[in-house]
């Protein structure tokens, strides 16, 4: 039996009078890296915090790990990174780990382990809001990597970051979902798209593709991912323009 | 709710005031200076009546403006929803900035008070303990108010704006300017459910009493009361999950 790490079956969210995720129905298998793609304003980010229950949803349903979203269980076994980089500016990176260390209860060796791993040594004593853009945002990366997670929910992680660190951090990931964690990543960079196991593209609140990079090259006869993304979604654009 | 988690968020907050060293300074020098100030205008008389009223009252404005703002911050950052994805419980984030701001107000009130009392001559019939006891018990009760209308404002310009809203009419109903049983018979009512109403109460029985009294703490009770009320509305009106 496949065990699935997400399961999402008929989700639908409303915000402010206005649809933003329409029937949206996927699963996610244990150890996989997917990446969810799209324009921005397409739901990603309304789909993440679905999963990991902070979000009013008005039907359909979302489990993670086997357990209804926003059970209490999951806060200490999905690692969740908001779009926007949630740490506290006043504070060092090592207060702020030290912090969300003791609240996930993970053990004070885990700060320094997850600082490395983001490559903030050599900045561990200074403010976060002394950073940089990118800086700041593997803080709060850094912070979902506390203790041991089993799904990390990533929002954006990579943005703001440069080639050299993007890298890393997608070997870092890859190196995570080797030990069985399952990642969700979103990104409106195509070329991340490449180094997803598996790719949903999602368009005007709903799953436009689903398949491994490898298929929806084939499938559409793209050259590259985003050549295919923009055909998918001109032919999907095309279709509402003829139903309207 | 967990010890530990309420302990790690009032440390965490305290961290945050403690690197934000004009805030700081701001919350303890402009009591003392506009005590001074007071000391200064009034004849003593007329300082020994008012000082000890303003040393409860500029701990309430203080923590209302502050934990507002901070909590605000914590919702537009989305340092607070990342938490809410956490094992933390409601009660540890909302306790959590009462037990900070309130060992802040201790700080404050001891250096206020000892401004007062030492150099500015104040002097009261009630022991000064008494006093501080009442600016500890406003501080707690201005978090609470602050983190309760933190969840109806959605911009710092907004939460702000509060502060005029729930604390001017408690100031001009608490006793301070016309003696509550003097007031007219609705606004006496409402002076009734005030808390800061009780806080001045008790004020007003230390400066004719030099023990505290049953009548002092009852008051202190009430304004607790109220404080702990608010902090666990707080609380419950906190949600993991929002539109």
């Amino acid at each position: 039996m496949v065990n699935y790490a997400i399961g999402v079956d008929r989700l639908v969210v409303d915000r402010g009078g206005r649809r933003v995720l329409d029937d949206v129905s996927f699963t996610v298998t244990e150890g996989e890296v997917v990446g969810l793609l799209g324009p921005s304003g397409c739901g990603k980010s309304t789909l993440m915090r679905a999963l990991v229950g902070v979000q009013i949803v008005k039907s359909g349903r979302v489990e993670l790990l086997g357990r209804p979203a926003g059970s209490a269980d999951l806060r200490r076994r999905v690692g969740y990174v908001t779009q926007a980089p949630s740490v506290y500016a006043d504070l060092s990176v090592h207060a702020n780990l030290r912090y969300f260390a003791t609240i996930v209860g993970a053990p004070r060796s885990d700060v320094d382990r997850v600082i490395d791993q983001v490559d903030l040594a050599s900045h561990a004593d200074t403010l976060v809001g002394r950073l940089s853009g990118g800086q700041v945002s593997r803080v709060s990366l850094a912070t979902a990597l506390l203790g041991t997670p089993e799904l990390l929910v990533l929002d954006e992680p990579t943005v703001g970051l440069d080639p050299v660190l993007r890298r890393d951090l997608w070997n870092l990931f890859h190196r995570l979902a080797a030990t069985g964690v399952t990642l969700l990543v979103s990104s409106h960079v195509m070329d991340e798209a490449s180094r997803c196991s598996r790719l949903l593209l999602m368009r005007e609140g709903q799953i436009l593709a689903d398949d491994s990079p490898d298929g929806l090259l084939s499938d559409t006869a793209a050259a590259d991912v985003e050549a295919a993304f923009l055909q998918l979604v001109d032919a999907a654009a095309a279709r509402d323009a003829s139903t309207a | 709710m967990s010890a530990t988690h309420t302990l790690a968020t009032a440390a965490r907050v305290g961290g945050q005031l403690r690197n934000d060293h004009r805030t700081l300074a701001l919350i303890m020098l402009v009591p003392s200076l506009l005590m001074g100030l007071l000391a200064w205008m009034l004849p003593a008389d007329d300082f020994d009546q008012w000082g000890p009223a303003l040393l409860g009252i500029f701990p309430l404005l203080v923590m209302f403006l502050v934990t507002s703002v901070a909590t605000l911050r914590e919702r537009t950052s989305g340092t607070l929803e990342r938490l809410l994805t956490m094992p933390l419980g409601k009660g540890d984030f909302v306790f959590g900035y009462a037990i900070a701001f309130g060992t802040l107000a201790v700080v404050q009130s001891l250096v206020v008070a000892g401004l007062s009392f030492g150099v500015y001559g104040m002097d009261t019939r009630g022991p000064a303990w008494a006093f501080i006891l009442i600016a500890v018990v406003n501080a707690v009760l201005g978090t609470a108010l602050g983190l309760f209308v933190s969840a109806f404002a959605s911009s710092e310009f907004q939460a702000v704006q509060f502060m005029p809203a729930l604390l001017l009419p408690q100031l001009l109903l608490c006793g301070l300017i016309v003696p509550r049983d003097e007031l007219p018979t609705v606004l006496g009512w409402i002076s009734d459910v005030l808390p800061l109403s009780y806080a001045i109460d008790a004020v007003m029985e230390l400066g004719v009493s030099a023990q505290t009294t049953n009548a002092y703490w009852g008051d202190i009770v009430i304004v607790s009361a109220y404080g702990l009320g608010l902090l666990g509305l707080g609380a419950a009106t906190l949600r993991r999950r929002t539109p």
